[in-house]
């Protein structure tokens, strides 16, 4: 399991109910099942990875953020997560608002565009960054919403989500030490993971 | 009491139920019989049958030579020891369904002969079959259930009308089934395939040998009718592709009488392959299964609307549903596509269900869930083994159970 993954799983109560959209092969929602004895479902875009998921017997659903979220009645789900995803989908803050909708907290993570690298690569080289983390050219790029920390904490701010938990996470998924300053974080991590709540309650 | 009978041509395994059935259409339908084969052996806990649900012209010989045809059993590549419905694991049943031809009670059966009827050569029902639907189907395969003392149903699988019996399945009796797995499906019949079946029950009207649907009278039956009928309807089983693939333009030379040589351009001699296929199927079709089933099962299929009784929310049959769903599509399915499916899988996550839903990539057209399709299977097997386990199902139930027959 990646080790951002682990750090997912670790913001989840044991023997909850938890989607994870864009679940890829199924490595979370396996993990939450089998060690935290959660009800843990998918949504998953690529039908191999979907295929792949229900033939090791997990309960996982041809679909996408964008378009599947509102079949869900209010409040199915204790936590809902996207992974790195929030960045490629057509309408960032619609699935926000239905991942808050149908679900009590949401985790979110995705790649920070306020990295110092990217900022240090437009500066100086005048071109679209090119990073580890952001790695395809413009013109082939899923990403189509990129944001920085600040820009996120902005929208939650806008929209009154309560921020829950933060970090910063380095490059290999790991956490990495800006956990006081939001300034800083939104300078030196190359991901950030987020769990969101409604409102202020 | 129930009972074993046989029927008298070939010998059928059955139950009989003599109160009966109340049908949808209000009639009681009494006796009842349902014909079924089981395979596997059913465990101890009793917790590890299978419901199989036969498609519109199939029947109860799942996994076993078919005693009329001799040919394999219709999903023999699916049921058996170490397929992905696994006979050394699971305690499968597979029934023929209410009107249908295969031993079970139909429009071929014997009318119960009240008043002053000859009770020595009973007539069978013919056209006066009551209409039934895909819930009756399920209801009588639910007696047929309690006969073999199963109280829940570890699972019900069927694709095509199969699938639409497995959703009726979960709406109707929603605390009998664990899990589900409706293939190839839908939750109402579209008005295209409303269509095509009426153009297959018009096939067979107009057969002279038809008779307003007495044809036993005569000793014949409409065998055009019902081949042309059975033609069509294979066409919408396949795919463009399919019958590409499979046949192309070829022509196959035929023996006629005008003395030309193969390939020469003439209206009816030589005959593209495509149509000797087609000829094929209706001819041995008509061999074994019987005009007024025909009619009956397809009404039963237009019939089918799981929307009807909920102001067209296809959720309603399944809010609160403990069943845990796996629906299964194929990628040139046109007579039940994927869009289908899909309502289905909506219907199933608004009413908060816990549903899995694949659509498999395939040419095969609509007969793709009886044939080959390697992805087909490993996610039928994994659903399944995945369900066994929330299910808490011992990996080889069956060897510590008892065989029940």
């Amino acid at each position: 399991m990646r080790l951002d993954q682990r750090l997912i799983a670790d913001m989840i109560t044991p023997g909850t109910r938890v989607m994870d959209i864009g679940s890829g092969d199924g490595t979370l929602i396996d993990h939450l099942f089998r060690t935290r004895g959660c009800d843990a479902r998918g949504i998953e875009i690529d039908m191999e990875e979907v295929t792949r998921s229900v033939a090791h017997g997990l309960p996982v659903v041809h679909g996408d953020a964008d378009h599947d979220l509102a079949h869900y009645p209010d409040d199915s789900f204790d936590y809902v997560v996207l992974q790195r995803t929030l960045q490629a989908v057509e309408r960032p803050r619609e699935v926000l608002r239905q991942m808050l909708r149908i679900g009590r907290y949401a985790i979110v993570s995705f790649p920070n565009f306020g990295h110092w690298e990217m900022r240090l690569k437009l500066l100086f080289s005048g071109r679209m960054p090119n990073t580890a983390v952001w790695h395809t050219p413009w013109y082939a790029t899923p990403n189509i919403h990129p944001c920085t920390i600040r820009d996120f904490l902005a929208l939650c701010d806008e929209d009154g989500y309560r921020v829950h938990e933060w970090m910063a996470i380095d490059e290999d998924g790991d956490r990495a030490p800006w956990r006081r300053s939001i300034r800083l974080a939104n300078i030196f991590g190359e991901q950030a993971l987020f769990r969101l709540g409604k409102g202020n309650v | 009491m129930d009972q074993i009978v046989s029927a008298p041509t070939v010998e059928h395994t059955s139950a009989v139920f003599p109160e009966g059935v109340t049908l949808d259409c209000g009639t009681v339908l009494a006796p009842v019989e349902i014909a079924y084969r089981t395979y596997g052996t059913l465990s101890a806990k009793r917790d590890n049958a299978i419901l199989i649900c036969h498609a519109l012209t199939g029947d109860q010989y799942v996994a076993e030579t078919h005693p009329l045809t001799g040919k394999p059993g219709w999903w023999s590549r699916m049921v058996g020891s170490g397929k992905p419905i696994d006979t050394d694991r699971f305690f499968v049943i597979c029934s023929n369904v209410l009107g249908g031809c295969m031993g079970s009670t139909g429009p071929r059966s014997p009318r119960p002969v009240t008043g002053g009827g000859t009770p020595d050569a009973p007539e069978p029902w013919g056209t006066d079959f009551p209409p039934i639907t895909i819930r009756d189907m399920v209801r009588s395969q639910h007696r047929l259930v309690k006969h073999l003392g199963i109280d829940r149903l570890f699972a019900v699988v069927g694709g095509s009308m199969g699938g639409m019996q497995v959703l009726e399945w979960a709406a109707t009796y929603p605390e009998m089934v664990f899990a589900a797995v409706p293939i190839a499906t839908a939750p109402f019949h579209s008005a295209q395939n409303i269509a095509f079946n009426e153009v297959s029950r018009q096939a067979i009207f107009a057969d002279p040998d038809w008779h307003g649907g007495r044809y036993w009278e005569t000793g014949a039956i409409p065998a055009r009718g019902l081949a042309v009928a059975r033609m069509m309807a294979h066409i919408t089983y396949l795919s463009e592709e399919a019958l590409t693939r499979k046949f192309g333009r070829r022509v196959r030379p035929c023996n006629d009488t005008t003395g030309k040589a193969a390939g020469t351009l003439s209206t009816f001699g030589d005959i593209f392959e495509v149509e000797s296929y087609l000829r094929h199927q209706g001819s041995t079709f008509v061999r074994r299964f019987d005009a007024n089933s025909y009619l009956t099962i397809t009404r039963a299929m237009d019939w089918m609307d799981l929307g009807q009784e909920h102001d067209g929310e296809y959720a309603g049959p399944f809010v609160g549903t403990g069943t845990r769903f796996c629906v299964i599509s194929f990628s040139s399915d046109w007579l039940f596509p994927t869009s289908q499916s899909r309502i289905i899988v909506h219907a199933l996550t608004r009413a908060a269900a816990n549903v899995s839903f694949v659509e498999i990539e395939s040419d095969k057209g609509h007969d793709a869930f009886l044939l080959d399709e390697p992805d087909f299977d490993r996610t039928v097997r994994g659903f399944l083994s995945g369900a066994a386990e929330h299910a808490g199902l011992s990996r080889r139930a069956a060897q510590e159970g008892t065989h029940a027959s």
